[in-house]
């Protein structure tokens, strides 16, 4: 098959419940494979987009400097972007800290928290920089399709994405649509 | 034949000083909704029941039905203007519905099911809304209060307490508690009360019942909100 269609994923401020979703496709997994190439993922180890990728699923919402670069490189190199489940949509549970100063967030998980030892707030020049809330991906780049749900269910990864390779525009039933 | 409007098409009758959403309700017609509730006050707040009446937008649920009006409820412009209000009151909130006790059981939630909302659109606002978890029985999450004022209305015209009111304008509007210290836990409510139980969302919920029912086999979890709310309404016989 030499034109496979290439996808990419990625997890960001997420907990990798949506891959694993995704992966709860089971068998149909494997009449995927036969129509889609798998590119920068964390199913792959592959470290950085190609050019030529068809399909961005992006899961998690952005929570620090790094998400921000990741977000942009899929969104240079990716036909078609996904915002993949609820923090993607819009920040979900990580975004629960907007209630909070960053600053407030930081003391309370490494100084003033319970069974806190050593306490120091980490600041390693390689670790990435919190942004002050935690934001819907869609705020930051152009976003094409969402697929909603915590996590989205297979079925929903499952009409979607044949919809995309029939040649079809997307489309989920309301029975799909679930924000929980 | 006298005393019939038509919606979509249909003709439906109306009884004198009904609305279009009462006569609507009646004929098994769902105009999507959220501040109206069979037997309380219309207030009009919310528009998710716009609804265009000889060729202007009015809310259904405050307009009078009259002889002769055509009315459009079901077409690709209003499901689409329904579908940004609906994505302004999720962004003008915090609705992260995973960590919501109510997340089935929410008419918002449901209503944005009903209109294929996949997304919200807007940026979010992220507010800082408080949670007044004081009273015993009843858990009062201002980051979910979507302004409809049916608890208000509950309390007044239901329970005859005046607990709530809504006080501030525009992007300060919130909803205040009529008890000295501004807590629930002062306030006249009661866990029997009306007003505890009508909240569409969650922004109040009953304590120590959020996980009865799990989640999966809640009202909206596999029933649309158009036939949840005829059977419901119609049973209430407005
Ligand atoms: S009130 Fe409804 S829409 Fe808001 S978070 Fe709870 S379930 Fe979601
Ligand atoms: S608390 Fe609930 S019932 Fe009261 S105004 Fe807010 S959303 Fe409406
Ligand atoms: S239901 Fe008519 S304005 Fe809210």
């Amino acid at each position: 098959m030499a034109n496979k269609i290439r996808v990419a994923t990625t997890s960001l401020a997420g907990c990798f419940g949506c891959h694993m979703s995704f992966l709860d496709l089971d068998e149909r997994l494997v009449a995927l494979a036969e129509l889609v190439e798998f590119d920068r993922s964390p199913l792959t180890d592959i470290e950085h987009c190609s050019s030529t990728c068809d399909i961005g699923l992006i899961e998690g919402g952005v929570c620090n400097s790094e998400n921000v670069h990741v977000l942009r490189e899929f969104r240079k190199n990716c036909k078609i972007l996904v915002a993949v489940g609820a923090c993607a949509i819009n920040g979900g549970l990580p975004a629960m800290r907007n209630s909070f100063s960053l600053e407030e967030c930081l003391l309370e998980a490494y100084r003033d928290g319970i069974g806190v030892e050593n306490a120091q707030i980490p600041s390693d020049p390689e670790l990435p920089l919190l942004l002050d809330k935690v934001r819907p991906i869609h705020e930051v780049v152009k976003i094409d399709y969402f697929l909603p749900g915590c996590p989205p269910s297979a079925d929903v990864f499952w009409s979607f994405l044949s919809d995309l390779l029939e040649g079809r525009e997307p489309n989920l039933a309301n029975e799909l649509i679930h924000f929980d | 034949m006298s005393n019939t409007i038509n919606i979509d098409g249909q003709t439906i009758p109306f009884q004198e000083g009904q609305t279009i959403i009462e006569a609507a309700t009646a004929a098994g017609v769902y105009i999507p909704h959220l501040c109206h509730k069979p037997g309380y006050t219309p207030h009009g707040s919310c528009k998710l029941c716009t609804v265009n009446v000889n060729g202007r937008n009015c809310s259904a649920c405050t307009f009078p039905a009259a002889e002769g009006q055509n009315i459009i409820n079901n077409s690709r412009e209003l499901t689409h203007d329904r579908q940004k209000i609906t994505q302004m009151l999720f962004v003008e909130g915090n609705h992260l519905c995973p960590s919501c006790e109510k997340t089935g059981n929410c008419q918002l939630q449901a209503v944005a099911y009903q209109l294929n909302m996949v997304d919200n659109h807007f940026p979010h606002f992220y507010p800082h809304r408080e949670m007044d978890a004081s009273h015993p029985d009843i858990l009062l999450d201002h980051n979910r209060c979507i302004f409809c004022n049916l608890c208000v209305r509950a309390s007044a015209e239901k329970d005859g307490k005046n607990v709530f009111a809504i006080s501030g304008r525009g992007i300060n509007k919130h909803l205040i508690v009529n008890s000295a210290s501004g807590k629930l836990k002062d306030s006249a409510i009661d866990i029997n009360d009306c007003a505890a139980h009508v909240c569409p969302t969650g922004a109040i919920l009953i304590k120590r019942t959020g996980y009865q029912v799990p989640i999966g086999q809640r009202i909206y979890d596999h029933q649309s909100i158009s036939t949840v709310a005829l059977t419901q309404e119609q049973e209430h016989g407005e």
